[in-house]
């Protein structure tokens, strides 16, 4: 049996490691980088990455929920509607479409927290169902509102006065901001204490509520967070789409994206829906001309992922959470000479 | 005398909900697992009967023959070779496997038959009906389904408390790891409720048919209208499950009797009322599926 | 003859080793019970002759078959049948459908519903009755005539006095003699430690994994079985070993 490690005065505790601070690093000068991408590339381009960014909004809140609060919900589509439809309320009443997006978001949040309450009744596959049911309800409430469209839907119109390429580059920003936010929300909860009863009541719900920790709320606190998270998709769907319409805003299809991507990226990490969104995204665009085709073969990979790949690509690339770009994990380091083994985390 | 008629209809209507949810509801007993293909799959056995009826002739009613023992054939080798690995994986695996069977058959039967409406034609008896009173008149065909879900319910009913397999899905229900330890299959075990949920499942999918059209995206609604029929009811207890139906058929048709759009939202209205207000469903039973 | 043999059994739960190259043999119509504090490995043993627990080295042996790579309800129909640790009954089925339940083994025998009322007579007053509401003393009955039902040569019973009182165990314990009389091989793991020795042929005493000591139970002197229990006998060897190579 090996004695214990003999630590020497000098071991540090410490979160991060040089690779993960490599890869901040690299991850803030991508995103630094970005923010000229209408300058230097033409509209077809930018509003690529738009869409893209759309998408990855949309995983990170849903890996919120799913991966660190283990609510696998199917019924996110609802909040994404909802704040296309806020936006559009609000644009009616006077506001400018950029400045309703903040309040989209907000009031997506906000409308999450009534549905938790009767979503929480519910554990695992029942709860997924009746998010579904929820999503279904906002859809047919929304398409009585015959000041909203209806079920036919409508235009955003606010943003005509605009020159279309100042329109879209707008948006650009807001995505790219938006993402920007998320990822930051993301991380920060992440590293707080939230985040550490996230962990734990992920790991054993039980004795996580033993040790103090209020599962409840702190489930809560994620799905308003990721709910909002979500909103802010839905916000830019709106503006870059322009329309709204009940069974598009609302769009299960939304669900299935959403799950997609943060299954094949690694579902419960940070850096699984980049990596998700990223794939979703090539698939997308190289799937295009066939149809329903893609999303068979969506499904097929989300089977093939889960039964056999359960933690994802990144799940794959670091299984021990060593080159995460937010880390969690507290690491004891010591000098070589102190130890017989190298610089290991104690996970 | 309408809001009379309403809840006659609805009560039809609930029979056929009934039918849907006991699948859902057997394989949640069993082995806690939602199957959110659930409804996808009733559908493909109307797509089924139409590829027959196509090929072979005949009104679709004799459909039921076939459909109903292939159903219970994918359903058992469905279990076997891909749901029992997903129970395997952990909490989320069998919601994210399901879902991707749900996706699959859905865009399958999109790109194989189009996105229309169809229907199974079954002639005159579709439009038939008995008069109850002046105002109220029955369809032949919803009187025959309403028959058939009670048919459905009381014949598992029986197989379940009579039954030596019946026995073992219900061992298997209350504690898996003591019906392995009376020598009970765990593997034949879940494979039999499955076979069983898409064979009652393939009935509803077909009575819905030839009830109204359907489409490749109707699976949804089928499985969503199962369960909050199954929550309505309340959790395991087939009994439950048949008055789930029956409450959520009459609530969605007195929805529609107020606004023909509002039909399917005052289901769901009270499917969450039940939800926020009762979680046990209305029939609440000690068991072991109430967790 | 030899009923069960383990040949040099390794078994881990994950990283933990909680049996350490154990064998041990076990002949038709003999009663044995296994000793030792919590952790020692006694319900591990039983999981790796029960099937729920597959050993990473070694093998398990029942009427000379190699019957290591066999599922639970497989073994059960090979006439192993164990009585788990805190019962585990239908709750929401009767005492009888509990019973019946056993009859899944599809093995014949001399165990039916008869014969079981008969042994166990207030579960007969009690049989249409949901299993979950029965006191600790009938359910552990009820546990052991489903393990019953299904005609097994060979019987496992995991702490079956657990939580009980002592007029209560003594009563079972009659039972288990009627049952060992009718010819059913019986391997018992105990916390109460008289009883167990009372009853057995052969007792065997576990620690963290191995056999520390065994024997016929009149054979083992009080002092040598708290020794092997608490693991005197190993602390006090290991210093007198390391005495020896100085």
């Amino acid at each position: 049996m090996t004695s214990l490690v003999n630590v020497s005065k000098s071991a540090i505790v410490t979160r991060g490691s040089r690779g993960s601070r490599v890869a901040f690093g690299i991850g803030a000068a991508v995103a630094f980088l970005l923010f000229f991408a209408p300058t230097i590339f033409g509209n077809s381009v930018t509003n690529n990455l738009t869409q893209f960014f759309i998408l990855l909004i949309m995983a990170i809140g849903w890996n919120l929920a799913a991966g660190y609060g283990g609510m696998v919900s199917i019924g996110h589509q609802a909040f994404i509607g909802f704040a296309s439809y806020a936006v559009l309320d609000l644009s009616i009443h006077g506001i400018l479409a950029w400045y309703c997006v903040p309040l989209a978001i907000i009031l997506a949040g906000l409308v999450s927290i009534p549905v938790s309450f009767l979503a929480f009744r519910l554990r695992g596959g029942y709860f997924a169902i009746g998010t579904w049911v929820i999503a279904q309800v906002f859809q047919l409430v929304i398409a009585q509102q015959s000041n909203l469209g209806g079920g036919a839907g409508a235009s955003l119109n606010d943003l005509n006065n605009f020159n279309p390429i100042t329109r879209d580059n707008i948006t650009y920003w807001f995505a790219l901001g938006l993402t920007l936010v998320a990822l930051g929300v993301t991380g920060l909860l992440l590293r707080s204490k939230v985040g550490m009863a996230l962990v734990a009541v992920r790991d054993e719900e039980f004795s996580a509520a033993a040790t103090g920790v209020n599962v409840v709320r702190t489930k809560r606190l994620v799905f308003v967070l990721s709910a909002a998270i979500c909103g802010g998709a839905g916000s830019l769907l709106i503006l870059s789409n322009l329309e709204v319409q009940p069974d598009s805003s609302f769009s299960i299809q939304y669900s299935a994206f959403m799950i997609f991507m943060v299954l094949v990226g690694g579902i419960g990490s940070f850096e699984g829906p980049i990596i998700g969104a990223i794939i979703f995204f090539a698939l997308q665009q190289s799937l295009a001309s066939y149809g329903a085709w893609y999303l068979v073969i969506l499904g097929a990979f989300a089977i093939a992922v889960t039964l056999w790949l359960p933690r994802g690509i990144w799940g794959a690339i670091d299984p021990h959470h060593r080159r995460s770009i937010v880390p969690l994990r507290y690491r004891l380091r010591a000098s070589k000479d102190d130890l017989s083994i190298s610089d290991r985390a104690i996970d | 005398m309408i809001w009379t008629n309403a809840v006659v209809q609805g009560l039809l209507l609930g029979g056929l909900y009934a039918i849907f949810a006991c699948g859902l509801s057997l394989m949640f007993g069993v082995m806690r697992l939602v199957n959110l293909a659930h409804g996808d799959l009733g559908v493909l056995g109307a797509y089924f009967s139409i590829i027959l009826v196509e090929h072979l002739g005949g009104n679709p009613l004799w459909t039921f023959a076939a459909v109903i023992p292939v159903a219970a054939f994918v359903g058992y080798f469905l279990q076997r070779f891909l749901l029992d690995h997903a129970l395997n994986g952990g909490e989320l695996s069998p919601i994210l496997v399901t879902f991707g069977i749900s996706i699959i058959i859905e865009n399958l039967l999109q790109q194989t038959f189009g996105a229309n409406d169809q229907s199974l034609n079954i002639g005159s008896l579709s439009y038939q009906s008995w008069k109850i009173t002046s105002d109220i008149y029955v369809g032949r065909l919803n009187v025959i389904i309403f028959v058939a879900a009670v048919l459905v319910i009381v014949g598992l009913q029986f197989f379940l408390s009579k039954s030596r397999t019946g026995l073992a899905l219900r061992a298997t229900a209350d504690n898996r790891r003591a019906a392995s330890l009376s020598g009970i299959n765990p593997k034949r075990t879940r494979a039999v409720a499955t076979a069983i949920a898409l064979a009652t499942v393939a009935v509803g999918g077909l009575f819905l048919a030839m009830r109204t059209s359907f489409s490749p995206t109707s699976g949804t609604s089928d499985l969503l209208f199962a369960f909050e029929a199954v929550i309505i009811g309340g959790l395991g207890n087939l009994w439950g499950t048949l008055i789930g139906g029956l409450v959520l058929g009459v609530a969605q048709t007195i929805g529609s009797q107020i606004n023909p759009a509002d039909g399917i939202l005052i289901g769901d209205l009270v499917f969450l009322a039940v939800l926020a207000f009762r979680p046990q469903g209305l029939i609440a039973s000690r068991n072991l599926a109430n967790r | 003859m030899t009923l069960l043999k383990l040949d040099s059994v390794t078994a881990h739960y994950g990283h933990l080793q909680a049996l350490q190259e154990l064998s041990l043999s076990l002949r038709e119509g003999e009663i044995l019970s296994v000793i030792g504090a919590n952790g020692a490995g006694k319900s591990t043993l039983l999981s790796i002759v029960s099937g729920e627990l597959h050993p990473r080295q070694g093998h398990v042996y029942f009427n000379d078959a190699d019957i290591t790579k066999l599922a639970p309800h497989e073994r059960v129909r090979c006439g192993i049948a164990l009585v788990p640790e805190g019962r585990h009954l239908f709750g929401n089925l009767t005492v009888e459908d509990n019973l019946l339940c056993g009859m899944a083994s599809k093995r014949r025998g001399d165990w039916d519903l008869t014969a079981v009322y008969d042994l166990f007579p207030f579960v007969k007053a009690r049989r249409k009755h949901r299993a979950g509401v029965l006191s600790g003393g009938e359910q552990q009955a009820v546990a052991i005539g489903r393990a019953l039902m299904t005609n097994p040569s060979l019987l496992l019973l995991d702490e079956v006095s657990l939580g009980l009182a002592p007029v209560i165990i003594k009563d079972l314990y009659v039972a288990l003699r009627r049952i060992a009389a009718e010819g059913t091989t019986l391997l018992l793991v105990e916390q109460n430690i008289t009883e167990a020795l009372s009853v057995a042929d052969y007792a065997i005493c576990l620690l963290e994994g191995s056999i520390v000591l065994e024997g016929v139970p009149t054979s083992l002197s009080q002092e040598a079985i708290s020794d092997a229990y608490f693991g005197h006998s190993k602390m006090v060897g290991s210093s007198s070993k390391a005495e020896s190579e100085l």
